[in-house]
Parts: structure tokens; sequence; C-alpha cells
């Protein structure tokens, strides 16, 4: 737009106008409408990309929650609903400051689009406010995305080993792959003509070749343990070989007025396998929205800017409109990221 | 222009301060709303997860609202509210695929279709409902 206005400004003296037209309007336009609707079509556009960018994440935590229900059930109780709802609260009201900007835009009412644009900047800080409170408390309670949800130098001699009740929610389907497992496995056999493998009394090995973990065995950990053995890192591994002293250890320091939901998962052996993925999926949705917070209010920030300026009157206020639109978008990705992580 | 005419000058629309501030009452009603719901528990009426489709449904709602009033597409060209429906559509059918496709793997194609395999995994839970160790599945591959 700046440039468009550069442009005309500076061939004005010389391009011999025999029309009159607003300063703000380029010359490959008919009209402010033309310029303003083909400016709004191309922020719909770039809208419906931002859906769909965000669609493949929904796409991905559907599949992850509709294969572990429990996982999204367990991880959701270390998400705290009042900071969720009260980010929803100021996300929705920045929402109605920002429309509220766009028509004293259109009524050319300057200084209380300055009031608006600042009140809609106030949510989008508060929304990254609340956000850093959520995330450091995460951060500092070790609820680490991926793998970094195991890797607790601090916590863990801490660990406890997943018991019956917390893998009940898995057994079926663990069950399943591990029959599917072995009747595949019992089947090649037959076709090599290979005898089927000894079995002995005496421990033995059971960490597949090649995953660098050895040491467990059978008398230690059950099939399903060993399952998990195979994509846990040695750290954890050692802890569930050495489970009893540590239990007890857990027990003596830990139990004692701990709340069962201030604990880390690690520290509870009800939670299911691969609880970690919960924070995964969470931290990649919030934080791709938190940077479309931190952009949503870098553009108010520039609005904010050219509105102080005086850029803008009541036949010329497009960016307002179009920005506010971009706010609102990041409003309703957040409608739906809300009772998706916080409400389980 | 008069101030009842605003806004037409550039096609923008002028959305008055007291439907806004309906809409976002409205819509902090919606949130209030959703969180009762989420306490709501149906796994007595053998309907479990059916607070996910209720939390969606008022979601939907929430979004269709900000859409409708926001981000004026009440007033705007119904071409521009195709477009948005159309990217939703597109996402909404995406999903649906790969729900779909998650559901046929291996394990649960074998245990409806092979009686062979069902027997394994009877076996399997009963010799896990006794003694509990079973260290062979993972066995197999590693010599």
């Amino acid at each position: 737009m700046s440039q468009l206005d550069v442009q005309s400004d500076s061939h004005a003296p010389d391009h011999g106008h025999d029309h009159d037209h607003p300063p703000h309007l380029g010359h490959h336009w008919e009209n402010p409408k033309q310029q303003f609707e083909a400016g709004k079509l191309g922020m719909w556009l770039f809208l419906a990309t931002e859906v769909l960018l965000f669609g493949g994440l929904f796409c991905a935590y559907a599949v992850w929650r509709s294969n572990h229900p429990e996982i999204f059930k367990y991880g959701s109780q270390y998400l705290d609903t009042f900071w969720g709802a009260l980010n929803t609260c100021v996300l929705l009201i920045s929402s109605m400051t920002m429309a509220m900007a766009v028509t004293f835009a259109a009524r050319g009412k300057n200084l209380a689009v300055v009031i608006c644009l600042i009140l809609t900047l106030l949510g989008a800080g508060g929304f990254m406010g609340i956000k850093y409170i959520e995330y450091s408390h995460k951060f500092h309670e070790g609820l680490m995305p991926g793998m970094a949800f195991y890797d607790q130098p601090n916590a863990s001699h801490l660990w406890l080993p997943i018991d019956e009740e917390g893998r009940q929610a898995h057994e079926h389907e663990l069950m399943v792959t591990a029959a599917s497992n072995e009747a595949f496995a019992s089947e090649m056999e037959s076709r090599n003509e290979l005898p089927p493998a000894p079995v002995t009394a005496e421990p033995s090995v059971i960490a597949p070749a090649g995953t660098g973990l050895t040491g467990l065995t059978t008398n230690d950990l059950d099939w399903e343990k060993s399952e998990l053995g195979t994509f846990l890192p040695p750290k954890l591994v050692d802890t569930l070989e050495n489970q009893e002293p540590m239990l007890e250890f857990a027990e003596s320091e830990h139990a004692p007025g701990a709340e069962p939901h201030l604990a880390h998962p690690l520290q509870d052996p009800q939670r299911p396998p691969n609880a970690q993925k919960f924070f995964t999926i969470y931290f990649l949705m919030t934080g791709l929205h938190g940077i479309h917070v931190i952009g949503g209010g870098i553009v108010i920030s520039w609005l904010l800017l050219l509105t102080l300026r005086g850029r803008f009157s009541k036949g010329y206020y497009t960016p307002i409109d179009l920005g506010g639109l971009y706010w609102h978008i990041v409003d309703v990705i957040w409608i739906f990221l809300f009772p998706l992580f916080y409400l389980i | 222009m008069s101030d009842h005419h605003d806004g037409h000058d550039s096609g923008g629309h002028a959305v008055p301060h007291k439907m806004l501030i309906i809409t976002c009452v409205a819509l902090l009603f919606l949130t209030a709303v959703t969180v009762w719901a989420s306490s709501l528990d149906f796994d007595t009426l053998q309907m479990p997860g059916i607070n996910v489709f209720i939390a969606m449904a008022i979601a939907s709602v929430k979004v269709l609202i900000v859409a409708l009033i926001f981000m004026h597409l009440r007033w705007d060209r119904s071409f521009t509210g195709l477009l948005f429906v159309s990217s939703i559509f597109f996402v909404a059918l995406f999903i649906s695929f790969a729900i779909t496709d998650t559901k046929e793997y291996q394990p649960q194609v074998f245990q409806s279709d092979s009686p062979e395999v069902q027997q394994k995994i009877d076996e399997l839970d009963h010799s896990l409902d006794g003694s509990g160790g079973h260290g062979e599945g993972h066995g197999g591959s590693g010599h």
C-alpha cells in the first residue's frame, strides 16, 4: 500500500490527472471498492491456507487420539482448565475490540481506533503472558514434548515403572499386536523348517539385537515391558531393572503430601505408556498458535503505528479490516484448541 | 458521507458496537457452557466419547458466530464464505480419511479376519490371566 501511495504521489505532477481519485487508490483499480474487495479476497485466500496448515496438525491430533484415547485423557489432567478458559476469554474480548476498531475506522474515528488497537494488543500480550506462565510451569515440572519427557536428570531416581493398572488401557492393543507378531513369527519359522526357539527357565536376554539394550532379562520384565524397553532410553530401562529399591525411595521421599497431578507422570505408576505423546501434540499445536498470536501482535502494532500517523480515513482503512480478519482466525483456531486439550 | 451509511465507500461494513458486544457476551457464555459440558459424565449412558462431540459442536457454533459477525461474512459476497467453508471442508475430508485409514492396520484386521490369530489372542489372554510372564513374543527376532 505504501508503495502504491508513494508511486501515485511521485507521479502526481506529470501524469496529468483528468480524473479525481483518492491518494490511496492504486492506478490499476477502477475504484476503492474494487481495490478493497481484491485485497479482502487475497486475505481470505491466505486465511484458507492457514486453516489447511492447522488442519494437518488437527489431523495428527485426531489420529493419535483415536488410537490412544487414554493418553489424552491422562495428559489433559496436567493442563489447568482455569488458564485455558481465561486465555479463551482474553482472545474473545480482544477479537471484539479488534472488530470495534474496524467499525470505528469505518466511521473515521481515529482516536477510538487507536484505543481499540491498544486494547487488542494488550489482549495479545495477555494471552502470551498466560501462555508463558503455563509453558514455564510445564518446563519446570518436566512435562516436555517427545523423548525429552523421559530425560529428567533431576528426577530420574524417582521414576516408577508402569504397573498393571496403568497398563490396563493398553493391554488389549498390546496383546493383539504381540499375538499377531507371534503368529507371524511362528509362520515364518514353520516355513523355514527351523525348530522353535527354546524356552528356558533361565533369564534370557530379550532386547532385540541392534537396540543397544543389554542386560534386560525376562526375570526383570515381562514381555510388555520389553516392548516398552525397545524404544525407551537406557536410563529408564535402568530404572525399570532396579525397580524395587527405587520404589521405596520414591515412596518415602515423594509420596507424602504430593498432589497426584502435580507429580511428574514418570512418578506415577498408573500413567499409560507413551504419556509423552500428549505433550508433544500439545506443544506443537499451541506453539504454532502462539507464533500466530505473536504475528498478530506485530500486525496490530503496525496498524497502530499507521493509525497514529494518520494514514487511515473513513474512505480507506483496508489494512485495519484485513489485519482484523487475521486476528479473528487466530481466535477461531484457539476456540478449537481449548476444548481439545484442556477439556478432556 | 453520513454516519448511517458508513463504510460503504470502500466496500467494508461497519458492524454496530452494540451487536459486537452482544456477540462477545454470547461467545463468553458459550465458553462457560463448553467448560460445564466437559464435566458431564455420559459413561453411564453407554455413550463414552460423546463429550468431545458436544465440545466440537459448541466450538463450531462459536466459530460460526465469529466468522459471521466479527469477520463480516454475513455482509460479504457469498464467494468469500464459500472460500472459507471449502477450506474447512477439505480439512474435514482429510481428517475423516486419515481416521478411517488408521483403523485398518494389521492387528485389527487380523483380529476380525483370521480365526487362527483370534485363537492365538485367546491363548495369550489366558496365559496372561494365569502366570503373567511371557517373554517369547519378542525373543523370536533376536537370534
